[in-house]
């Protein structure tokens, strides 16, 4: 906040000068203008108060296991409040509807649909709709009759409360709050069926939640004797409206944004904006045409999640994903604190025993009841029933929050005279469900032995079998002649397939993805992490290079899958330092650095990175050839592409001897080829690759141009993966990977290379198979075949690259000295 | 289910099929009136063609593989009975209404839908799912998006993943493990593939 205050301070000073020029003596050299800045102020003030409270909390984790954090922020909350009321003996700061409305929970619910279960929810949508829908009515007609009932029969003395009223408040506590659940329900790790429902129902009740309210608000102000029946109809039909509008238009800005992103390409660094901006639009056109604010942004995130993710490049999505994460923990975070504060206040408080016991009692007992009966009817219809204690905790699990609580305090005091009595018996109940039931929740799912969140260990062999196993029901039931869920589904994904992910992806991602294709992806990426782990547990990146392991990842993966898996590389050559973290992040692939390659195409420079690694061998080799190549062309690619080729088909004797050692696993038969990439359209980046230059000035060993290979090279056409472009800050600040601080000094001969020699009998390369061998792609192309028939060809391909190598290294200069640990030499270059 | 019981007696074997496979009667009739009306040509028995008539099944991707589950080997056609035992398969666990008390596992029972499944990659029906087994199914099922290396890549790395004794092959006790060390999240097929009855009802 100082930044822009100290501006406008500025420019109101200017105005001072020239406006007031004659009334100031002097020119004041600082000013004290707290009111000018006030508002922004406090508010950044406040959200720093909250994230430090969140910090602090989280800081005891034996605190946290016992306590949800939720409860403990509401209970800051408590003593922020009661030291602003000490100070100002009035409650300044409390939460208001319009703040939490419109300002705290659409990030947080739309970072429930960005981030939704799709096949999970779609899946339990019938029970999460009768939950949401008739639960929701239920509850509020029970209560509000109950709470009705108990004060014609005397229970809590004289308040000046109708039926109505009653219905009013009843539907304000019905529903189920999505923020507390949330918050309660993401510690304790029940099975996925049990917290989708809860959570499904918490956010799809909403659209009950806003009709019921509107309606019985209507209606109290209406009085008693103007209803009649087609009022009631009226506010069934709005319900209609309210809540399939409300997703419809959710579901038209989702398909919006998944568009959008279509043609972002070129301003991929705001692109991500899009996404929030959008999201928050659909909630405000829906709070605009008073239909279901919450129900639209949930649908937005739930449509788009898909596409977007797909046609973003790797960096906005994590960007997106992470900015989500921040705001919406944030705004969590925000609306307990207050929640917390609003309590302190004196002029809300009205305390009535029987009027908030009996509330209390009456909204478990009947959540119990609706959630049992409902239950026991779904559960007639259920392939997979839901039992009795997931039943429990689902009741237990009903918890009401901030919306409620927002939603009490927009009630019109001149309607309703107990409205302060309403608001108190409202946070009396947050703060029993969310810090009583909080507490107790972890307790109970571990004393019933709820069926937990398993920790799924992601196998390829899963994914596939799931995929056949989806493709035999759906058949199955073609053939049984029914048409059922599986039926429905498969009807669902090949429309969506045909239709959708053709208008709302972008052609080029649409052919490569696939599921199992994904999953092999994330494992691929998952090994990437394991392996930069163990280099970094033994203190360097050594092992890459000297234990073909790597080798062996690489060349199958990095190969065939420059396209796949570009962020790989990205992640490890980033840093390395976080990788061991990474690979327990819940998102991976995650680099958030942007550094300077943001406008240009992101992709390219990811595939730098990708084949960072395996360059580093091969330069080693070839300072002796370094003055044939001119500097001046920069088509690096082709030569590059080649050395790669060379390089991995040397290796692959060793990979395979390797993986037959290790893995006992006979070799691939097949050896990789080169992904379909179109390599030529990267070529006229000569912006990029000159600033690659620059940046490499110091190595000329990075610098060749194909010279002889060129003319070879066109005809071979754009089947060469491995463009390799150097750009700046594109990650391979990491020195580990860095070429003049490569700890592989020339003189120690790499593992692989010795043993190539001693394979091939130390074949003395000719000087031409040296020259040509590298470079001319016309050679590579006509060696193609052998390199998928036996391995002794490439032995004889293997005697040739080290050994070139081996004599380059002997005319260099002995190793510098060893390179520093890792760790320092992060710290040096970040 | 509008038909009088008298259509039961049209079911050769009616009583035994149901002791065998757990459906009931309701259901068996459903069947048998869902397969009078494949068996096109009255035959009382179904041919691969009659199956692919279907026209969903055209769609899918791995359908020939479930059609040709539905026959032994060597035969050409299948009669009501085998279609039934096969279809049995499917049914939900837990719902064993009529579980004849022999020791015989059910044919519903996890294993024996794990087995079904397996059956389907296993097409040499050597009980282990070679290398180019697991390359056929899953040529069938990415489509032509992903090149032949990718595949041998996937295929090989599907392998190591559950072969546990090193055969470079699959066999029908890692095949389950598979499925037992790790129950996927998401897809509650295989603990509960397809009630029979759900369209019926």
């Amino acid at each position: 906040p100082r930044y822009p205050s100290r501006q406008s301070q500025n420019r109101t000073r200017m105005g001072l000068n020239t406006g007031h020029g004659s009334s100031i003596k002097e020119v004041p050299i600082v000013t004290f203008k707290w009111h000018h800045v006030e508002t922004p102020y406090l508010i950044a003030l406040w959200i720093l108060v909250a994230g430090l409270a969140k910090m602090v909390i989280e800081a005891n984790h034996h605190v946290t296991n016992v306590i949800p954090e939720s409860a403990l922020l509401i209970c800051f909350g408590f003593i922020l409040g009661g030291m602003v009321w000490g100070a100002d003996k009035v409650q300044t700061f409390t939460l208001t509807p319009t703040v939490f409305f419109f300002y705290l929970l659409p990030q947080i619910i739309l970072d429930a649909g960005y981030f939704m279960p799709n096949k999970l929810f779609f899946g339990n949508m019938g029970a999460i709709l009768i939950y949401a829908i008739i639960g929701t009515c239920w509850n509020a007609a029970s209560l509000g009759l109950s709470l009705w009932g108990c004060h014609k029969g005397g229970a809590m003395g004289d308040l000046d409360i109708g039926l109505l009223q009653y219905l009013l408040f009843g539907s304000l506590m019905a529903a189920v709050d999505p923020v507390a659940v949330i918050a309660v329900f993401e510690q304790v790790h029940v099975n996925e069926v049990l917290f989708i429902l809860v959570f499904g129902e918490s956010l799809l009740n909403d659209g009950v939640t806003v009709v019921l309210f509107n309606v019985f608000d209507a209606f109290v102000s209406l009085g008693g004797s103007q209803i009649d029946a087609v009022e009631i109809i009226k506010g069934i039909i709005s319900f209609f409206v309210v809540a399939f509008g409300g997703s419809l238009l959710g579901f038209v800005f989702g398909l919006l944004v998944s568009l959008l992103t279509r043609c972002t390409k070129n301003i991929q660094i705001i692109e991500p904006g899009f996404i929030f901006v959008l999201g928050y639009l659909a909630y405000l056109t829906a709070e605009m045409l008073s239909l279901s604010a919450i129900l639209s942004i949930v649908f937005c995130g739930v449509c788009c999640q898909k596409y977007i993710n797909a046609n973003m490049d790797e960096k906005s999505v994590s960007t997106v994903r992470y900015t989500m994460k921040v705001l919406a923990n944030g705004s969590e975070t925000m609306i307990f604190v207050f929640l917390g504060i609003s309590a302190i206040d004196k002029t809300i408080w009205v305390w009535n025993t029987g009027f908030i016991l009996l509330t209390l009692l009456f909204i478990m007992v009947y959540r119990f009841i609706g959630v049992f009966f409902l239950t026991w009817i779904l559960n007639r219809y259920r392939l997979v029933p839901i039992g009795f204690i997931d039943q429990v905790i689902m009741s237990y699990g009903g918890l009401r929050g901030a919306v409620a609580y927002g939603l009490a305090v927009m009630l019109d005091e001149n309607k309703i005279k107990e409205k302060n009595l309403m608001i108190s018996t409202t946070l009396i109940v947050v703060y029993f469900t969310v810090i009583f039931q909080g507490i107790t929740m972890k307790p109970l799912v571990t004393w019933l032995k709820v069926k937990r969140a398993a920790v799924t260990e992601l196998t390829l062999i899963e994914k596939v079998q799931n995929k056949v196993f989806d493709h035999v029901l759906v058949a199955i039931e073609d053939i049984s002649g029914q048409i059922g869920h599986n039926y429905m589904r498969d009807k669902w994904n090949y429309f969506e397939e045909k239709w959708m992910s053709w208008a709302l992806m972008k052609p080029s991602v649409r052919k490569s993805r696939d599921h199992v294709f994904s999953v092999f992806h994330q494992l691929n990426l998952k090994d990437a992490m394991s392996y930069v782990a163990e280099g970094e547990r033994r203190g360097s990146l050594e092992f890459i290079r000297n234990e073909s392991a790597f080798i062996d990842f690489k060349k199958k993966f990095g190969d065939e899958f420059s396209e796949a898996m570009p962020d790989i590389m990205a992640n490890m050559s980033d840093d390395h330092g976080a990788a061991s973290d990474r690979r327990r992040d819940p998102v991976p692939s995650v680099s958030l650095e942007m550094h300077e390659q943001t406008m240009k195409g992101m992709r390219e420079t990811e595939d730098i990175n990708t084949h960072h690694l395996l360059q580093q061998h091969l330069y080693k080799g070839r300072k002796q050839h370094r003055h044939r190549y001119s500097r001046s062309h920069f088509d690096v690619n082709k030569d590059e592409n080649e050395v790669q080729e060379i390089f991995q088909r040397t290796m692959r004797s060793r990979l395979e001897s390797f993986k037959s050692a290790k893995m006992g696993v006979a070799p691939p038969k097949t050896i990789s080829k080169y992904s379909k990439k179109d390599q030529q359209q990267k070529m006229p980046n000569g912006k990029s690759l000159d600033r690659s230059k620059s940046y490499y000035s110091g190595d000329e060993d990075f610098e060749f141009s194909e010279g002889d290979s060129a003319s070879g090279y066109d005809a071979s056409g754009s089947t060469f993966p491995m463009r390799v472009t150097y750009r700046a800050g594109a990650g391979i600040e990491n020195p580990a990977f860095m070429p003049d601080m490569d700890p592989m000094t020339p003189i120690q001969i790499p593992p692989w290379l010795m043993e190539a020699e001693l394979d091939s009998g130390m074949v003395a390369p000719s000087q031409r198979a040296q020259v040509r061998l590298p470079w001319t792609p016309s050679n590579l192309r006509r060696l193609a075949p052998f390199r998928a028939s036996a391995q002794s060809n490439d032995s004889f391909m293997l005697a040739d690259a080290p050994a070139t190598q081996q004599r380059d290294d002997e005319e260099l200069p002995p190793p510098p000295s060893p390179p520093p640990p890792p760790s320092n030499r992060d710290g040096g270059y970040m | 289910m509008g038909s009088s019981s008298s259509s039961m007696d049209h079911i050769p074997n009616a009583e035994e099929l149901m002791q065998e496979t757990g459906f009931s009667a309701a259901h068996l009739l459903r069947l048998y009136e869902r397969f009078e009306f494949l068996d096109k040509d009255q035959t009382g028995e179904l041919r691969p063609e009659d199956f692919g008539a279907i026209g969903g099944l055209a769609l899918n991707p791995i359908g020939d593989r479930i059609i040709s589950a539905f026959f032994s080997p060597g035969q050409e056609t299948v009669d009501f009975p085998s279609f039934v035992r096969v279809l049995a398969h499917f049914r939900p666990n837990g719902t064993n209404r009529t579980r004849n008390g022999t020791q015989q596992e059910p044919v519903n029972s996890r294993t024996r839908k794990l087995k079904f499944a397996f059956q389907l990659y296993d097409q040499d029906r050597d009980g282990k799912i070679s290398r180019a087994e697991l390359l056929q199914v899953l040529r069938a099922m990415l489509g032509i998006q992903v090149t032949e290396e990718q595949l041998q890549s996937i295929a090989e790395r599907a392998i190591q993943e559950a072969d546990l004794d090193r055969d470079d092959a699959i066999s029908f006790d890692e095949f389950k493990k598979v499925q037992q060390v790790s129950p996927h999240p998401q897809t509650p097929t295989k603990e509960t593939p397809l009630h029979p009855t759900e369209g019926g009802r």
